[in-house]
Order: structure tokens, then C-alpha cells, then sequence
């Protein structure tokens, strides 16, 4: 088989995914979008140890070894992540990335404070 | 202990004994006055142990070189002679009088435990340049003693006056400093090294390539620190100081340091006859023109500040004529009777409340409130006016004739011009020395007029010092035999031919302002005038720094006094108000240096604040408007942030591949 | 792909010419385009809810081309822990702070055509240069499974041991971790609903009002 069919694959779904964590709005779904991008990784690293256990009598299998592994870590990561979002939406409300502005210039807190008029009112 | 251990133990001590005191004036004031009497005493009874071990006989060098520094090199040397022992324990003396003296005058003062400290310091910087044998060592205590003198003077710093005058002092040394150090690098440059035993080696082999150069850079410096014309104009302001640190600086310490030093390197300044009718002619002028100032001086401090420029002036010139040993041995006895004259002054402006001789003039029974400043003060006048047998007499008649000597042409140290110069010069101040001693015993103890104010008996403290500085103004000229053995030297004893001299233009200096005084006495009673300290009771310094702080406003003028019952203004005639103004060398020295300085101070400061400003503002202005249109980016949405980043680095693969590729 | 396949077109001109096809080039060819379209979809698809069943599509169509490639083992782990998991954590993700059911017109933030830019660029760059590289490269296929689980068990417990238990001390940290991070948001979020009761019945009238 050649292999460009899964290069080109992974990178056309590793841009998606780069798409995905720069444009969606809610931090759940840019999670996903990272799940892409990671995967991605793990489709070159399947095609390229095929690869080179066949022509190079490489038989350490680390690209498969290695995908493993980063399984693992994505599961760890979307834990972590999702935890963070949870946390993150209890305190603020909110999971929309572009509603969390605490580092913006000239950041004056207003937003908990319009939250707690509403809240109030 | 060998001989070096306890030399280096002589400038160390008091330094350790200002360092303690600086750090436990606040925490423990109990042991500020042990910490400042103890060093300084111990470190006198060593320089008299060094003294006797020297003996007058070879000097003692001893050197150690704590670090190459690659050019000439700088080491921790001692140099010992009869000069630098002798020297030594005049200093130890006075500096131990002073501390005893001060620990009754400043009794009450806050900040005692810093002013005795700064007096342990600028005694240990004085020890150091006495036995240093090193130019470099040499002059950290000379500048030591600058910036010391310069707290000291200023320590009423209250007062403007006080301020005005510390200021002055440190930058006339200043001013004299910096052609002094460039004399001693041109100097070491010429005999590679900043040893003096390796300089005067130099010298006498005639390895010294530009020695008149070098003298007069060094005669800058010495003038400023001895307050020679026509860098003295400092030392009478620096009367606004306490009177025991006048005494210090007058009698052992700073002034006599510029003495010392030409003591030391006579030889360079012999090897250029030019520089020795400089030195002539400087010692002339600040010696007449001195003297006629102290005549007309109100302030008691003052007169005293002048006489002892005038006084220095006899160093300067028996200098300039080559004679290293009256140089000094005028030093020594002066040293004695000027301390003298200084703390007895204190006494005296104690009890009166006030500095002003005419408002002394104008109080009854002075003398007889302080009987001890009385009897101590009239043998130091006596030895000051040079008459037979007190100390002064000896001193001065060595000079005298030393430039006698000259001027007849018996040697070939000094040209015979310097002598006649200084023959002539020392013969008519000798005149009018007489004269304002007389004058200043006269006004201070022979008032007419009210009852002086009863302010309780001296501290015994103070009077015991008089009594101990008395002993040498009397008869330390006795020693004139013994000392040419420690001086290595020529013969001390009076001539006949200078004796008579001298001791006649005394007398008649001494009579005429004495009948000038019984024809203008009477005039004093109707003139009433006078200014008194407004504490009368207080301690001794209060009294002193209110008399200061009351002489402007009283008088107009912290010199001048309109009294009519001054017999200085009738001997000075038309001259009186300006030699009062000590001849409007202050006057011009502000049209010629103060001003201009000021003037190009404004200048400065306009191009500062109009020009380099403007620069600043605009180099400022540029960065903020920047800063403000990057702010705009800081949105804090994280995904802008993430792909700005990403942008930037597909743009910098792909350009770091189209390298690679060779595209 | 087009541009990819083009490329491919005119530089695989050896042995074995692109039309050269075998049933597996086929079937990966295919089931490629279908998990780039899933992807697609999942990342901007309106409906939350959809975008994390799309994303059950792309990663089982990735499992199938594990197959394909003879990674047993991998794309059984890849059913298991992605679909099986991952997916249904986002989904509780998405319940957990009340995504919207249904069409959400607001789903894509205004980095959007920013986003498109630096995808599509990075999308070019990449594709140009794996192309650029691998055009002439084949992977031989025939023979015995390259990851089947016989071998990579054997591989994974023989050579990659060490990284192996090191991984499960990160994934215990990332367990801890998690219940840190929950337990004190829970403590906080109890506190602030001690002092402001009616947070959730506020934030449900605004969901009412989108």
C-alpha cells in the first residue's frame, strides 16, 4: 500500500482537528477536537511502524508501542480536561472559551459582576 | 611587643575606638565616653613607648605589600623617624587633651557619641599620615582628616553658618586634593614607587625629572590642608565648630599635616629653587596678611583661626628656607599652646555667653570667673607673642634664624631670596602677633562695664586639660638642645642677633596696643553693645552654638564688630574693615569662582530640564504608543492567542523547509 | 485529496503505478474519506450532541484502518478506550454543563475564518511535504500481522516495560488529579450555593432565553 494514503490522512485530520481547537466555542467540544489531533498522531505512527518493521527489520515496534501510550495519555488527558471544565463551569457558569477574558487588558471583572446582578435579580 | 607592632598599634587603635563608637552611641551610650578617652590615650602612651625606642636615632621603616597591583607598587609601609615620633605624640597628646576636655563641653550634647567617634577617627587619620612611609597610605588619613574635619566643622549643623563652613572647607581641601594627587602620581611615576624612603633615594641621586612640577602640584595640596594663602580662607569659617575640634584641627591635626608633609619630601621641593620662593613667598603672605586680619578679628575664635595660619606661615617659611627641624619644632610648640589657647577659649565663651571680644571687653571680672582659663591662657599668649622663656620664643627664634642663616648665605638648600623674604616677613608679624595677643588678652580680661553673669563653675574636666596643655606651652622651648638629636639636624638655639630682634619688634607690638587700648578703653563704656547666649546655664557647646547663631543678627557680620573701644581699629586705621573681611578674598573668590560655577550650574540645569528632557519625553512617548496598540491584541480570548501561535509557526516551517530545500 | 491523489498520479510511475489497486488500498481509500468527512462534520456540525456521535464515527473508521494496516491490537484498544470511553466521558461532559440540545446557532466563536486560515495553511504545508516525501515509498503488507497482539505484547513487555509502568504512575496521578480537581469544585460550588440559592434556577431561564 503507499504510503502517502495514510500521511496524507492523518495530516488532513490532524488540520481538522487544529480547526476544531481554534474555532469552537465550547471547551468540551475543543476537547474533542484534541481527541482529532492526537489521533491523527497515532495513524502515522501505526502506518509508519508498519512501515518500517516490514523494510527495515525494525522490531522493537515502537511506533505501535508508542500509540499505546498515547492512548493511555489522551484518556489521562481527557480526564484532566474535562475535569477542569467542569470546575471551570461552576465557578464562572459557563464553558464558552471566549467568555473566559480574565487575562484580557484592561480586564475589569464586570462579567461575575453582571452574572451576580442577574443572579440577584 | 617589637617597636613595628606597637607603631601600627598607635593609628589602629583609635580607629577601632571610632568604629566601636559608631556602633554602640545608640545601643550602650555608657561606654561612649571609656570608648572615646581610652584609645586615644593608650594609643598616646604607645607613640611615647615608640618614641623612646626610636630614640631619635635610625629611622624605622618596615613595609608589607598586601597585593601586586601591576604598576608602581602600593604597600603598607611605616616610616619612623625622630620627626614622625616626635610628631606623633603631639598628636596622641592633644587628641587625648581634646577628648577629655570634650567630654565636659559637649557634656549634654546628643550627638556626643558621634562627634567623639569622628574625633577618634580624624586623630587615627592623623597617626596614620604621621607614620606612614607610604604616599599612597599617606593619603587615605589626609583625606580621611577631609571628610572628618568636614562632619566636624558642621557639627552645629543647625546653624547656617555651620553648614556654610563645612561645605567650604571640604571643597577648598578639595581643591588643593587634586593637583596633591596628581603631584603624587607624577611623582611616584618619576621614582617608582610611592615609598618615601624610595622617593627621597630618587631624589638625592637626581633621578627626579620635573621637580618643579611636581613641588608646586604638591604645594596645591599642602596649601589647602595648612591653610596657606591663598587656599586659607576656610579655616576662620570653620570657627562655626565646636571649640574642641578647633583645637584638634588647629593645634595637631589637619593643618599641621600639610607641614609634616613638606617635612618629609623637603627634598623634592630643595631640588627646585623655584619652588622654594613660591613657598617663600606663600609663607610671607599668609603670614602678614594673617596677622593683620586677626587684629581686626572680633570673634575670639577667629583671631585665634588667623593666628594660627600666620603661625603656620613660620612653618612654611622655615620650610622655604630648608630647615626641617625649626619647621617642626616650631610645630610641636605651637601645637601645644594653640591647643591651649583654643580649649581655654571655649572656657572663656562659656562664661561670658558670648564670642565677641568687644562684648567681652564690656563685662567685669572676667578673669576672675575663670581663674584657670586666666592663668593658662596668659602663658599661652605670652608663648604665642614670642617672649622669652616660653615655648614660642625658641620655636619661632629657630625659624628666624634659620632664614637668617639663609640670607646671609650660609647654605646652599634655599635660594638667599627666600631668606630675606622670610627674615623680613617673620619679623614684622612677630610685631603684630605681639600686638593682637596683647589686644586679645586686653578685650577678653580687662572689661570695664557690668558684672559679668555668674554661669557656676568650669567642669573640673575642662580646667585640668588647660592645666596639662600649660606645662609644655612653658618650657617645652627648653628642649631646644636635645632636639636637633631627634631631628638629625641643624642647631635650635636662638641667635643672638634674631632674639633681639624678634623679642624687641614684640615688646613694641605688645606696648603700642596696650597704649592704644588705655586711649580707646575709654570710649568702649559709651558704646554700650554686646550679645548674649540666650542659655547661659546650659552646656558649654549649647552656649557656643547659640553665641554663633546670634552674631549675624547682633553685628551684621560673623567677623566684624562696629566697637570703638577696639584698639585694633585705631592701630589699623582705614585698613580695619578690611583686613576684618580678611582682605575680600572671599569676595573674590566668589566673582571669580562662585559665580561663574553657579552660572554654569543654571546653564546645565536649563539644558537639562529644556533639551535632554524634550529627548527623554519623545524617547517615551514612541515605546507608549506602541504599548498601547499592542495592548489592543491582549484580548484574553485564548483562542486568538493559540492561533496567532500556530500561524506563526506554519509560517516558519514552511520557510525553514523552503530553506532546507534549497527552493 | 484531490491534489494529494494528482500528485500521486504522476510521481508513483515505478513498479507499482497508482492504478495499481490491491482490495486493501481500496478499502483504506475509502474508508479514509469517510473519516475525514466524519471529522469534518464533528467539528462543525451546530448540534453539540452530534459532533461527539460524529466523533464515534471518525475514530471507529480509524480502528478500521488500523485493521487495515494489520494493527490488531491497536484498533481494539481503539474501539475500547476511544469509542468506549472517551466518547461517553465528552458526552457526560456535555450533560454535565448543560450543552444545549439541539441546534445551537452560536457553536463556532468568531476566531472562526481565522481558524479556517491557519487549518487550511497548515492542512497545505503538511500534505505538500508528506507528499513531498513519500511518494515513492510503499508498505509491503503481505506476510504475517505486524501488530497482532502476540507480537505486540511481546514487543511492549520485552523492550518498553520501564515506559510502561511509568505511564501507569501518570495515569494514577491523572486519576488523583481529577478527584482533586472535582472534590474542591464541588466544596466551592456548595459553598456558593449556600450563599446564592438560586445560581441554577437563574441559569436555566437564560438557556430558556437562547
Amino acid at each position: 500500500m503507499h504510503l502517502a494514503y495514510p500521511a496524507v490522512l492523518s495530516a488532513l485530520l490532524f488540520c481538522t482537528g487544529l480547526y476544531g481547537v481554534l474555532a469552537r466555542r465550547n471547551a468540551v467540544l475543543v476537547l474533542m477536537s484534541v481527541e482529532l489531533m492526537l489521533n491523527a498522531v497515532n495513524l502515522n505512527l501505526v502506518a509508519f511502524d508498519v512501515w518500517l518493521s516490514r523494510t527495515a527489520r525494525e522490531t522493537l515496534h515502537s511506533g505501535q508501542a508508542l500509540t499505546l501510550f498515547t492512548i493511555a495519555i489522551a484518556a489521562a488527558e481527557i480526564g484532566i480536561g474535562l475535569a477542569i471544565v467542569l470546575a471551570v463551569y461552576r465557578n464562572r457558569g459557563t464553558s464558552d472559551i471566549d467568555r473566559l477574558r480574565d487575562t484580557a487588558e484592561g480586564h475589569e471583572d464586570d462579567t461575575p459582576a453582571a452574572e451576580k446582578a442577574e443572579a440577584t435579580a | 611587643m617589637t617597636t613595628t607592632t606597637l607603631a601600627v598599634l598607635v593609628p589602629l587603635l583609635p580607629f577601632l575606638g571610632a568604629a566601636a563608637g559608631l556602633l554602640l552611641g545608640r545601643t550602650a551610650p555608657g561606654f561612649v565616653r571609656p570608648l572615646a578617652v581610652l584609645p586615644t590615650l593608650t594609643s598616646l602612651v604607645l607613640a611615647v613607648l615608640v618614641a623612646a625606642r626610636q630614640g631619635g636615632g635610625r629611622a624605622l621603616d618596615s613595609a608589607t605589600e598586601l597585593t601586586p597591583t601591576g604598576s608602581v607598587p602600593i604597600e603598607l609601609a611605616l616610616h619612623i623617624d625622630g620627626f614622625a615620633a616626635l610628631v606623633a605624640i603631639l598628636v596622641g597628646v592633644v587628641a587625648t587633651c581634646v577628648q577629655i576636655y570634650s567630654t565636659g563641653y559637649l557634656r549634654d550634647d546628643p550627638r556626643y557619641p558621634s562627634y567623639a567617634a569622628l574625633v577618634s577617627l580624624f586623630s587615627s587619620a592623623m597617626l596614620l599620615v604621621v607614620y606612614s612611609g607610604d604616599l599612597i597610605v599617606l593619603l587615605v588619613g589626609w583625606e580621611v582628616m577631609g571628610i572628618c574635619s568636614y562632619f566636624l566643622v558642621g557639627h552645629y549643623w543647625e546653624t547656617p553658618e555651620a553648614r556654610a563652613a563645612s561645605i567650604k572647607a571640604f571643597l577648598v581641601t578639595k581643591l588643593g586634593d587634586v593637583p596633591f594627587l596628581i603631584g603624587l602620581f607624577a611623582l611616584a611615576t618619576d621614582a617608582g614607587s610611592f615609598r618615601i624612603t624610595t622617593v627621597l633615594g630618587t631624589v638625592a641621586s637626581g633621578g627626579l625629572h620635573h621637580p618643579t612640577l611636581i613641588a608646586l602640584l604638591l604645594l596645591a595640596g599642602v596649601a589647602g590642608k595648612s591653610a596657606q594663602f591663598p587656599l586659607h580662607t576656610w579655616l576662620p569659617d570653620a570657627m562655626a565648630g565646636p571649640t574642641p575640634v578647633s583645637a584638634l584641627i588647629h593645634a595637631a591635626t589637619m593643618v599641621a599635616a600639610g607641614v609634616y608633609f613638606i617635612a618629609r619630601l623637603l627634598p623634592v621641593f630643595e631640588a627646585s629653587s623655584a619652588a622654594m620662593v613660591v613657598l617663600a613667598v606663600m609663607a610671607a603672605v599668609t603670614m602678614a596678611g594673617s596677622a593683620l586680619a586677626a587684629l581686626a578679628q572680633d570673634d575670639i575664635k577667629r583671631v585665634l583661626a588667623y593666628s594660627t595660619i600666620g603661625q603656620l606661615g613660620y612653618m612654611t617659611g622655615a620650610l622655604a628656607v630648608g630647615d626641617r627641624g625649626a619647621a617642626v619644632f616650631h610645630l610641636l610648640s605651637h601645637g601645644a599652646f594653640k591647643a591651649l589657647l583654643f580649649l581655654a577659649a571655649g572656657v572663656i565663651i562659656h562664661a561670658a555667653g558670648t564670642n565677641s571680644l568687644a562684648a567681652m571687653s564690656r563685662m567685669k571680672d572676667l578673669r576672675a570667673r575663670v581663674p584657670d582659663a586666666y592663668w593658662t591662657m596668659t602663658v599661652a599668649l605670652l608663648a604665642l607673642a614670642a617672649i622669652p622663656p616660653f615655648a614660642g620664643f625658641f620655636s619661632k627664634e629657630s625659624v628666624l634664624g634659620a632664614a637668617e642663616h639663609v640670607a646671609t648665605g650660609h647654605t646652599e638648600h634655599a635660594p638667599g631670596a627666600a631668606g630675606w623674604i622670610v627674615l623680613v616677613a617673620g619679623l614684622v608679624t612677630a610685631l603684630i602677633t605681639a600686638g593682637y595677643a596683647t589686644r586679645l588678652w586686653l578685650l577678653a580680661f580687662r572689661g570695664r562695664g557690668a558684672e559679668a553673669p555668674d554661669h557656676g563653675r568650669q567642669p573640673l574636666v575642662m580646667n585640668a586639660v588647660l592645666w596639662v596643655l600649660a606645662v609644655p606651652s612653658l618650657a617645652f622651648g627648653l628642649t631646644y638642645r636635645v632636639l636637633p638629636d631627634w631631628f638629625g639636624g641643624s642647631d635650635l638655639t636662638p641667635t643672638l642677633t634674631t632674639s633681639v630682634l624678634g623679642t624687641g619688634f614684640a615688646l613694641v607690638g605688645g606696648l603700642v596696643t596696650y597704649g592704644a587700648w588705655q586711649h580707646t578703653t575709654a570710649l568702649a563704656a559709651r558704646a554700650p553693645l554686646g550679645a548674649v547666649a540666650a542659655h547661659p546655664e546650659a552646656d558649654a557647646g549649647l552656649v557656643e552654638a547659640e553665641a554663633i547663631a546670634s552674631r549675624a543678627p547682633a553685628y551684621g557680620d560673623v567677623a566684624y564688630a562696629p566697637d570703638p573701644g577696639d584698639p585694633g581699629r585705631l592701630l589699623l586705621g582705614p585698613l580695619h574693615r578690611h583686613a576684618a573681611l580678611g582682605f575680600h578674598l572671599d569676595a573674590v573668590y566668589d566673582a571669580l569662582f562662585v559665580r561663574p560655577v553657579r552660572a554654569g550650574a543654571s546653564l546645565v540645569r536649563f539644558l537639562d530640564r529644556e533639551v535632554v528632557e524634550t529627548y527623554v519625553h519623545g524617547a517615551s512617548a514612541l515605546p507608549r504608543l506602541l504599548g498601547a496598540a499592542v495592548r489592543r491584541a491582549q484580548t484574553g480570548n485564548v483562542q486568538t492567542y493559540v492561533s496567532a501561535l500556530l500561524a506563526g509557526t506554519v509560517v516558519l516551517a514552511v520557510a525553514a523547509l523552503l530553506v532546507a530545500t534549497g527552493v | 485529496m484531490n491534489p494529494a491523489s494528482a500528485a500521486l498520479a504522476t510521481a508513483a510511475a515505478g513498479t507499482h503505478g497508482f492504478l495499481s489497486p490491491t482490495g486493501v488500498e481500496i478499502a483504506f481509500l475509502l474508508v479514509g474519506v469517510v473519516t475525514f468527512g466524519a471529522a469534518l462534520v464533528t467539528v462543525s456540525t451546530k448540534q453539540l450532541v452530534h459532533a461527539a456521535l460524529w466523533l464515534v464515527a471518525t475514530l471507529g473508521g480509524l480502528a478500521v484502518e488500523y485493521l487495515l494496516l494489520t494493527a490488531e491490537f491497536i484498533a481494539w484498544v481503539q474501539v475500547l478506550i476511544y469509542v468506549g470511553s472517551v466518547v461517553v466521558l465528552l458526552l457526560f461532559g456535555l450533560m454535565l454543563t448543560k450543552a444545549p440540545i439541539g441546534r445551537s446557532p452560536d457553536a463556532d466563536s468568531g476566531n472562526r475564518w481565522a481558524a479556517l486560515t491557519v487549518a487550511i495553511a497548515a492542512a497545505a504545508a503538511l500534505v505538500w511535504v508528506v507528499v513531498d516525501a513519500f511518494r515513492t515509498t510503499w508498505i509491503d503488507l503481505s506476510g504475517p500481522a505486524s501488530g497482532s497482539t502476540e507480537v505486540t505484547g511481546a514487543s511492549l513487555f520485552q523492550h518498553w516495560v520501564l515506559p510502561f509502568e511509568a505511564l501507569s504512575v501518570l495515569l494514577l496521578a491523572a486519576l488523583v488529579g481529577a478527584i482533586v480537581l472535582s472534590r474542591k469544585a464541588k466544596a466551592d460550588a456548595a459553598a456558593t450555593a449556600a450563599s446564592t440559592p438560586t445560581v441554577p434556577g437563574s441559569r436555566s431561564e437564560k438557556e430558556g432565553v437562547r
